[in-house]
């Protein structure tokens, strides 16, 4: 039933149980296609830069981000394509979803408390609220 | 012209105006956020704000044309102005314009030499400790204007903080650090309170900059007082401008040149030391605001240094009555985002030495307030830690009835050496010695000198030796030295 299937991760123990339900959802009916996007935040660029100051690509550590989705998703034998988006998260995923006509975005919720909720803002929030199609968020 | 890699930059033109609207309506957003700073560095350096201002408004032009990162945001910056606070204090204003104009010629040489790579020889933990130093410096060098205030300083100090970091919740569209001291003049010119301002620290005067030659006379002695500031500044510069630019790459998915970026930075500090300015490099915090806002191109810096003119022109009378609150206030958060506080959270995980390297760097520039001088600390520092990793040589020693074969593991040069020697046992019955290199290189004369001794006392004590498995660079340099450097 689900033919377009996004899945936001940002490498955490929360994102990999979303794409182990990701996975399970693209299982459900044939042909879907499972489309993994990373999102890199303008505000961390300076700590990744330089986290990352003699590595040939900084790209290559955001991709090993990734690598345990694209593992699960491996497993499962699940047709899926990996992209790295740029921007601030909830805004640029809630706009690659709508663009591109998703059918449903799975995403992991980081578990933060009421306070850090209101601090840092909860993307998943975000997603639920402004994405046109059904949003599964992953606790 | 500027050789970048992607299809976006592909022409000089296209950089200015591929993203006319995003540039100019980021440029706006810039020029707000860049004037609190500008005035603020110039009070750190000791001069008046409008050598800061000066110095933005023609660095960021000047970068706009000549620069080989578009969107990069380049002013009067602080790791600069902490750098030359002495020279003005000393000598005054005109040495710094002619430090100035000195550091951009060497910048130039430097871009033209293309030595942007070798910036890459500087370790990961110097280029943190360095970021986190300047950090630590911004925020010290606020604390002078605390001395003898009022509890009305430190509450318009947090007013200024809590708007900064709350402001963002509401909207994005305004820099959070332009409403809290909009926010904050008003309410001190309203309440009336007697504290500190701009116009206290020095005078704006609502005028373009207009060219002139520093006055100094044209001495050796001028030079030599002026150099040795010029080179921490030209380095310094170079370092953070080449830092935010790889950020600019990276948050970009673009390449760009460092070469010219290198030569550009040269190019607009000369200018700006004929115009009055003081020296200036690129700024991490206002090109992320920049790319925030949504800017790309050139016309985005070029657009931020006109307004930022316009507006000392036409508000010149509000901005002297901007309390020191708000301007520390500001000068606090640039503080705390500069610091990387991830390298505090994996201090516990990165190799010990590169945590040593990291904080020894913070500390000699803290105790020398010169940035340069941490970075060359740290430099030396790592690299005495990389020759001592480096040094470990190991010597396996397999026995047979009629032979020994002594293999050795490592680099051989002339730190690794001196153990060396000791490791063999020259006095032992076997006649037939064998020493294997194969898995060791040879790399200078005290390397081959030193396996020349260790032969030498085989042969000594009447020993048969062989040396075995030298590669093919280490054979070359041993044929090129050996009978030069021969120790009997």
């Amino acid at each position: 039933m689900y033919q377009k299937i996004l899945l936001a991760t940002d490498g955490s123990q929360h994102s990999k149980r979303a794409a182990e339900n990701a996975v399970n959802i693209a299982k459900c009916s044939a042909g879907s296609k499972l489309e993994v996007v990373y999102v890199v935040d303008v505000d961390r660029a300076k700590s990744d830069v330089l986290t990352h100051w003699h590595s040939v690509d900084v790209n290559d550590s955001r991709k090993d981000q990734v690598s345990e989705v694209e593992r699960i998703a491996k497993d499962a034998g699940v047709s899926y394509q990996v992209k790295v988006l740029r921007g601030e998260p909830g805004p640029v995923i809630v706009k690659y979803a709508n663009d591109k006509e998703f059918d449903i975005v799975i995403i992991g919720s980081r578990g933060l408390n009421g306070l850090q909720e209101f601090v840092l803002g909860s993307v998943s929030h975000k997603v639920a609220k402004r994405a046109n199609c059904p949003v599964l968020i992953v606790k | 012209m500027n050789g970048g890699i992607s299809l976006y930059q592909s022409t000089y033109r296209e950089s200015w105006f591929g993203n006319s609207k995003g540039d100019i309506l980021s440029g706006l957003v810039v020029a707000l956020a860049l004037i609190p700073e500008a005035i603020a560095f110039s009070i750190i350096a000791g001069v008046d704000p409008m050598v800061g201002l000066y110095a933005s408004f023609t660095i960021a032009v000047t970068i706009s044309f000549v620069g080989g990162r578009p969107g990069m945001i380049s002013a009067a910056t602080g790791a600069m102005a902490l750098l030359f606070i002495d020279l003005v204090a000393d000598h005054g204003l005109q040495y710094l314009l002619a430090a100035t104009i000195l550091t951009g010629v060497i910048q130039v040489i430097f871009g033209i030499c293309k030595l942007a790579r070798y910036m890459k020889f500087i370790p990961r933990s110097v280029m943190v400790g360095f970021v986190n130093a300047l950090a630590i410096l911004i925020f010290t060098s606020q604390l002078e204007h605390f001395v003898d205030e009022s509890w009305i300083m430190y509450a318009l100090v947090g007013v200024t903080l809590a708007f900064i970091y709350l402001f963002p919740y509401v909207t994005k569209v305004v820099p959070s650090t332009l409403v809290a001291i909009i926010l904050v003049t008003f309410v001190t010119i309203v309440m009336d309170f007697n504290i500190r301002a701009v116009g206290d620290m020095g005078t704006i005067s609502q005028t373009l900059p207009i060219f002139l030659i520093p006055k100094i006379p044209l001495t050796i002695e001028t030079l030599l007082i002026v150099f040795p500031y010029s080179i921490a500044l030209a380095i310094v510069g170079l370092l953070e401008s080449l830092l935010t630019a790889s950020i600019v790459d990276d948050s970009t998915e673009t390449n760009s040149n460092k070469n010219i970026e290198s030569r550009g930075q040269g190019i607009a500090n000369i200018i700006t030391g004929f115009f009055g300015g003081m020296a200036g490099c690129a700024m991490i915090g206002q090109s992320i605001i920049n790319m925030k806002s949504g800017g790309r191109g050139r016309l985005s810096s070029f657009v931020a240094g006109v307004f930022l003119m316009f507006l000392i022109v036409v508000l010149g009378d509000i901005v002297v009555q901007i309390p020191m609150a708000a301007l520390a206030g500001v000068m606090i958060m640039v503080a705390i985002s500069t610091f990387d506080w991830n390298s505090l959270r994996t201090i516990h995980l990165v190799p010990r030495s590169d945590a040593a390297v990291m904080i020894i760097t913070v500390v000699t520039v803290v105790f020398t307030h010169n940035l340069a001088i941490g970075v060359f600390a740290g430099i030396i520092l790592s690299s005495v830690f990389f020759v001592s990793k480096i040094s470990r040589v190991r010597v396996d020693e397999v026995r047979k009835e009629d032979k020994i074969t002594y293999s050795i593991y490592g680099e051989l040069f002339f730190a690794s050496v001196s153990e060396l020697l000791h490791q063999f046992q020259y006095d032992t019955d076997i006649q037939e010695i064998e020493i294997n290199l194969s898995a060791s290189h040879i790399w200078d004369d005290s390397a081959v000198v030193a396996v020349d001794k260790i032969v030498s006392n085989f042969k000594s004590n009447g020993k048969q030796v062989n040396v075995t498995g030298l590669n093919e660079d280490s054979t070359e340099l041993v044929g090129k030295l050996a009978n030069k450097l021969g120790s009997h």
